[in-house]
């Protein structure tokens, strides 16, 4: 019998984007929840290049980086597909994917935990990048169409950790008034069944991003 | 059928070579356009909005970008021959990483320019490598393609930061040596020396020059 298993952290979006995919191809598994400040040995074995979660472990052949475990997950699992079948859609796919992790989230984190000059610097690129994905989503229910997708996966962030941290630092960049597709998408998104069911719960992350805060306004 | 393809590129690109290279290895017929980087063309900020970079492959007319993205494309499209990535999702994934890893470190060590770093990336990837003639085994791959564009850089590297990357990561050496026997890499890759030569006129030029 298939032995799958994998090592995230609950408030990681990294580690709900593969845990996103094994369940839309309902793909049992064994989760392992890691402590970050203290990481298992086990982990530090199966990705001694970056020592991070999220790792898939398969038969027991580790597999690490999400996107590349997204696709894994794609290719040795039948169901409904991750990634679309058309090599010039596919491209397009992963050319997304990639944008929001190299583009997007660097400075949309950056401009949460900023201040002054950071800030702005921050939210001055990360409103730029949104344009771009604000303007590929124009008259799409998901990314990836009429179903969710590899690049509506890789916006869990955007869709969801993101909106919360907003709110909490008073950052206003993902408005309505700027950004309706992205908005509207971000609505869907998290109606979605399957995507409410891998989002950590809201309360949670609140009080890791009002912990934040705090740590940085501490007294040193 | 007419298949047009076409390559925006820059000649001493790493991430150019690798799409010549992949495009070689699958046989295929494509023009090549040379940008003038400090003035870009309509055709590249037309057929790449997102990021106005090279390589950018065209076929009939529809843009791919970033150069991983291209080879596997390329890969996918023309799957009939010459594989560049193994069929096994385990070891297609594994070459993913290691094509990413390249990446990550490369644009990490373009900010930081540490000898240092560059040397423990090379030990890390003397160590995926182990034994092996290729990063994926037997037959030239998607990893090989990944990095073997960097070689045109070493001496570059070298000469900057007076260090011979032959002493310090021989495996790595001979690997590059065995990659440009192949004809679809030694006529993908430019001489070294008019890599460095390039690199020295853009110091003069951005006044890093001392």
């Amino acid at each position: 019998m298939a032995e799958v298993k994998m090592f995230g952290a609950w408030g990681s979006p990294f580690s709900k984007r593969v845990e996103m995919g094994l369940k839309l191809k309902g793909v049992e598994y064994e989760y392992i929840e890691e402590d970050l400040n203290n990481k298992s040995s086990l982990l530090l074995n199966y990705n001694p290049v970056h020592k991070k979660v999220p790792v898939l472990v398969h038969n027991g052949k580790p597999i690490a980086e999400s996107l590349i475990i997204l696709e894994y997950i794609d290719e040795a699992w039948e169901g409904p597909d991750i990634l679309p079948k058309d090599p010039y859609e596919r491209a397009n796919a992963r050319f997304w994917a990639k944008f929001i992790d190299e583009k997007c989230m660097p400075p949309m984190w950056k401009a949460c935990w900023s201040i002054g000059e950071e800030r702005a610097k921050a939210k001055e690129e990360a409103s730029e990048a949104l344009k771009f994905l604000e303007n590929e989503i124009n008259g799409q229910k998901f990314f990836g169409g009429d179903t969710i997708g590899l690049v509506d996966i890789a916006a869990n962030f955007i869709g969801y950790w993101f909106r919360i941290a907003e709110e909490i630092v008073g950052l206003e960049l993902m408005t309505q008034d700027k950004y309706p597709n992205l908005c509207k998408w971000a609505e869907e998104y998290c109606k979605c069944s399957f995507v409410k069911e891998n989002l950590p719960p809201k309360d949670k992350l609140a009080d890791i991003f009002k912990g934040i805060i705090q740590a940085q306004s501490a007294p040193k | 059928m007419g298949e047009e393809l076409i390559l925006l590129n820059f000649w001493p690109s790493m991430f150019g070579a690798r799409v010549r290279i992949a495009l070689k290895e699958k046989g295929l017929n494509y023009e090549e356009k040379e940008e003038d980087l400090p003035n870009k063309s309509p055709l590249l900020l037309e057929m790449n909005p997102v990021h106005k970079k090279i390589p950018v492959l065209i076929h009939n007319g529809k843009p791919i970008c970033e150069s991983l993205i291209i080879v596997q494309y390329i890969d996918e499209m023309w799957n009939d021959k010459a594989p560049l990535l193994p069929s096994d999702p385990c070891a297609k994934a594994q070459a993913r990483f290691w094509a990413d890893y390249i990446d990550q470190k490369k644009s990490k060590e373009e900010a930081e320019e540490g000898k240092k770093e560059l040397i423990e990336i090379f030990k890390v990837l003397e160590g995926a490598l182990e034994e092996k003639p290729y990063f994926g085994g037997e037959a030239f791959g998607y990893v090989d393609i990944a990095l073997i564009g960097f070689y045109m850089w070493f001496h570059t590297y070298e000469t900057c930061g007076n260090f011979s990357i032959e002493a310090e990561c021989p495996k790595i050496i001979a690997w590059a040596k065995r990659c440009l026997e192949r004809e679809t890499v030694s006529k993908s890759i430019h001489d070294p020396n008019k890599v460095y030569d390039l690199a020295m006129s853009f110091r003069k030029k951005f006044g890093l020059e001392s």
